[in-house]
């Protein structure tokens, strides 16, 4: 989050870049892109401190669509790209748009390292589970068995799961969230740009093209409720239709419990954001057939930003020494003179 | 006996010994303290690419070679006058390359039957007489002479020992009449917290120094004048040193911050680690995860303002050749250092080669032209550098600078600039002039540079949209047009080639015409200049002409290759920039690529112009 605040009023139109938005109707990324100029004129920045960068793939050409400043790159390196522009530039408003192939496969590297240094940069992964751009191969993120034009006979390689990555890789902020369901994706983007250090948030994105329905369960009407798991801070973990099932903890190990005659709500685990265990159990629910998918911030804990760190080292070492020229430098050692 | 001294012009050692026999460290003080003295000086370090080979093995010789004179030199010399061998292993390594009549000097002690079985020898080279009929030998106890210099100190032997390279660097001092005081002020601060460290090193010199004084076994000392070298304030300084500096030296003078990203490679990591030290310059540096995150994290920052160098050695830059073409096609200001090492793959880590000429030229997909510049001497990399950046803000454009490991690592006396009289360098971020119809145009072209503005985020109104894929010339939107994308190749080519005509005339080392025109660039200059001076005194019709900037090369280079008869290119590759004169120029210039891992010497240089002209 950037210490500049502003005092203008932005409408969506102020966010709109005039580039014709070209990805193929229906899908899943015109909602979060709909959501995302509707929600950034609340954010209270700048828009020319605002910058978007991507990599390569259907949801790295988001910057061309977003009238701010954006670089869409190249494959899998916005996360280092990124880096460059906050280090150099620490008061802009930083964001990454990647996708489950360009941000865990090919740049997979970058992310994790992004994570770990925790730079105040906010990553907005759209999970398709599938290739979009290169037409329809399997992702780091399909589920095992995926028959694909590069698998036919299906995908041996197991899944990454993003959030257990983020965790693992020492996230500050982890959270989820679904193209279709609007309202909470402003509000995940919000607590994004709130939180200082990096903002991981995977977004659930329906291709409709070569991986259609991959979330249908979590979307339908029919099954969402059964399907995933809404969290809020400090409030125990409920979910179905009757707000009857919960998750409880049994020693280590989560488990789905129905609310009635056996169990009441206070046998019902309680969600702390800042609690690792919990978000790890949380994330190690995803793929698994026996859970709802967890959706919102699974994890959110404070701690020192590597850029702020960076700054105090300069400030610190300009303080030390009084010169402070190059030509200081240029002059010291063992010199002689020739006349 | 009395002892006599000789004056003599210039003088070639050469310290080997094995890799934690403080060889470098040997070499660095004799240079700094010949530095000191004013010789001319060039240096050539040597060392294996293995942290500690096992001890006395050949694969653990590390060496360090100077040379020194009274003249201008070019060179750290070819076959060395004296050899200083710490073990038989250094001596077995380089014993073929010193002239008939040259000088040994062998610490004794180490001359041990592992020792020698270790580095191959049946009998002791000390006292088989073997070396008798070609060379002076000198079989000194250095090890047992540094035992009982310190034997009352509180260390252990091991530690003693250690010193053996202080009693050689003495002994040396004192065959070259050089002050030993100057390494005394330098021991005393660098082991200010080890006092007992800094007496045991002090008394082994002096006890070296004090061998050659006071026994009988060495007769004469050698003084070498001070070189004429033009007025001015003079320090030694090391390529890689140089390198730093000068781009420290651009982003004062620009007026910008300089960012530096980069992975630790052999031998570039210096430029990282000097650059490191100089936060309060304002400086920043960033460790990337890798090779790409490094090129990628400068490219952010050069977007956001910043100015932004990389350096990396050959590998490396094959990791970040499609960060390089991004930087082409979005026309951002960043430099590419490639400190060339032998290759392909991991090749020789610690050695020099000139063989990442075509990578820098053509490595990229697509058409992605680079500007590229070769430094030519340690010195001369603070220009290079300083140059580099200048033109890659000037003309937004990455620009690739070239140097190598024989660069990085050597030393030469070096003039100390003065920033003033540098070559300004202006930055003028864009503003609203860059705006059509209250539209910002991130393509609206410098007419004659041909430069886009620099728009860096932060700026009310010039938000814009950036990216590798093709754009519309002036708007910057994405263009599938097939001739805007050959109207973009041209332009991209045209504004690298528009570099040229900001060059002086080139500068010919000799006669306009001739018999032979010898063509260096990068790191064999010094060589190339050696060996046409040594041909010219033997009134050959012999020039030089040392390349610069290898893209775009300077535009009066066709009418000088067509005066000579011959020209003969010595390169450290397979023919890499002859091959791309030939076909610019279609003249049959002839390459004397020899890829051995260091460099080209004068001798060899000499050698390939007789043949074509004798």
């Amino acid at each position: 989050m950037p210490e500049t605040k502003t005092t203008k009023t932005y409408t969506r139109k102020d966010f709109t870049s005039d580039q014709a938005v070209r990805w193929c109707p229906g899908c899943g990324d015109y909602a979060i892109l709909a959501q995302s100029q509707k929600v950034f004129p609340d954010l209270g920045v700048d828009k020319e401190n605002i910058v978007f960068i991507s990599g390569i793939g259907c949801s790295s050409r988001f910057p061309y669509y977003m009238d701010t400043y954006g670089f869409h790159t190249i494959h899998g390196r916005a996360p280092a790209i990124a880096s460059g522009v906050k280090l150099a530039n620490p008061d802009l408003s930083v964001w990454v748009v990647t996708g489950d192939g360009d941000g865990l496969s090919i740049g997979g590297n970058h992310t994790i390292h992004l994570l770990r240094r925790n730079l105040d940069i906010n990553v907005m992964l759209f999970n398709n589970r599938i290739y979009g751009l290169t037409k329809g191969q399997y992702s780091p993120t399909s589920e095992v068995g995926k028959v694909t034009k590069s698998t036919p006979m299906g995908s041996l390689d197991r899944p990454f799961n993003p959030l257990t990555l983020a965790l693992g890789a020492g996230a500050t902020f982890v959270s989820r969230t679904i193209d279709k369901e609007t309202k909470h994706l402003q509000e995940m983007i919000k607590r994004s740009h709130v939180h200082k250090g990096t903002s991981f948030m995977e977004i659930y994105q329906n291709c409709n093209i070569f991986n259609d329905g991959a979330f249908a369960s979590l979307t339908d009407r029919e099954t969402k409720l059964e399907t995933v798991l809404w969290l809020e801070n400090n409030s125990p973990m409920v979910f179905g239709a009757e707000k009857n099932k919960g998750i409880r903890l049994e020693g280590n190990t989560p488990k789905v419990i129905e609310i009635g005659d056996k169990w009441s709500i206070d046998d019902v685990l309680v969600h702390d954001e800042s609690d690792y265990v919990i978000a790890s159990l949380l994330s190690n629910m995803t793929y698994n057939p026996d859970f709802p998918d967890p959706v919102g911030v699974l994890y959110a804990v404070e701690d020192v930003t590597y850029e702020d760190m960076m700054m105090d080292q300069l400030n610190e070492a300009v303080k030390k020494k009084d010169k402070s020229s190059i030509q200081d430098i240029i002059n010291s050692g063992d010199t002689w003179v020739v006349k | 006996m009395s002892k006599t001294t000789k004056q003599v012009d210039e003088v070639v050692i050469r310290f080997a010994g094995d890799s934690g026999d403080g060889m470098q460290l040997t070499g660095g003080r004799f240079t700094e303290t010949t530095a000191i003295v004013g010789n001319d000086l060039s240096t050539l370090p040597d060392f294996p690419a293995e942290i500690r080979a096992p001890a006395g093995s050949l694969a653990g010789v590390s060496a360090f070679q100077i040379k020194f004179s009274s003249r201008d030199i070019h060179t750290p010399g070819d076959a060395p006058d004296i050899l200083v061998a710490m073990n038989p292993a250094a001596l077995k390594a380089h014993q073929k390359e010193i002239l008939p009549g040259g000088t040994i000097i062998c610490n004794a002690n180490a001359f041990t039957p592992k020792n020698l079985k270790l580095a191959g020898y049946e009998t002791n080279p000390l006292e088989d007489n073997t070396l008798d009929d070609h060379y002076t030998l000198y079989s000194v106890e250095m090890s047992k002479m540094v035992a009982l210099a310190s034997e009352d100190l509180d260390l252990s032997p091991k530690l003693v020992d250690r010193t053996k390279n202080f009693f050689a660097l003495g002994l040396l001092f004192w065959i070259y009449d050089r002050p030993t005081q100057p390494t005394k002020d330098w021991l005393a601060l660098k082991f200010a917290k080890r006092p007992e460290i800094v007496e045991a090193n002090v008394r082994a010199m002096d006890a070296g120094y004090n061998y050659g004084e006071t026994t009988e076994i060495f007769t004469t000392r050698y003084t070498v004048d001070k070189a004429s070298l033009p007025p001015g304030t003079y320090r030694n300084v090391v390529g890689n040193y140089a390198l730093s500096m000068g781009l420290a030296a651009a982003a004062e003078k620009s007026k910008l911050n300089l960012f530096y990203g980069g992975y630790p490679i052999t031998p570039a990591s210096d430029i990282l680690h000097t650059l490191s030290a100089w936060k309060h310059l304002g400086i920043k540096t960033f460790q990337a995860e890798d090779e790409i995150a490094g090129i990628t994290a400068v490219l952010g920052a050069a977007f956001t303002g910043s100015l932004g160098v990389t350096a990396t050695s050959g590998p490396g830059i094959a990791l970040k050749g499609e960060a390089m073409g991004l930087a082409v096609i979005a026309e951002l200001p960043i430099v590419v250092v490639n400190v060339q090492r032998g290759g392909p793959s991991t090749g020789l880590p610690t050695k020099t080669e000139q063989a990442d000429l075509l990578q820098a030229m053509y490595g990229r997909n697509g058409e992605a032209p680079m500007p590229v510049i070769a430094s030519s001497t340690p010195g001369d990399c603070f220009y290079a550098a300083y140059e580099a950046c200048r033109i890659a803000i000037k003309y937004m454009t990455p620009v690739m600078l070239l140097t190598d490991g024989y660069l990085a690592n050597g030393s030469e006396p070096w003039q100390v600039p003065i920033l003033k009289n540098l070559p300004p360098i202006d930055v003028k971020f864009a503003d609203k002039s860059s705006m059509v119809d209250g539209q910002f145009m991130p393509y609206m072209r410098d007419k004659k540079t041909l430069a886009r503005p620099w728009a860096i985020p932060g700026v009310k109104g010039l938000e814009h949209r950036i990216g590798g894929i093709e754009k519309e010339d002036v708007t910057g939107n994405i263009s599938y047009d097939p001739d805007n994308h050959h109207h973009m190749v041209e332009t991209r080519a045209k504004k690298v080639e528009s570099i040229a005509s900001e060059f002086d005339k080139s500068e010919i080392f000799g006669n306009k015409s001739g018999d032979l025109l010898i063509l260096s660039w990068g790191g064999t200059r010094g060589a190339c200049r050696s060996a046409v001076e040594a041909l010219q005194a033997k009134k050959n019709k012999v020039s030089h002409l040392h390349i610069r900037w290898i893209n775009p090369l300077p535009k009066d280079l066709g009418e000088i290759l067509i005066k000579f008869k011959n020209v003969l290119m010595p390169e450290i590759n397979y023919g890499q920039l002859s091959r791309i004169i030939r076909s610019e120029y279609l003249v049959d210039i002839k390459g004397l690529n020899l890829v051995r891992g260091k460099p080209i010497s004068s001798a060899d240089i000499q050698e390939a112009a007789n043949l074509l002209i004798g």
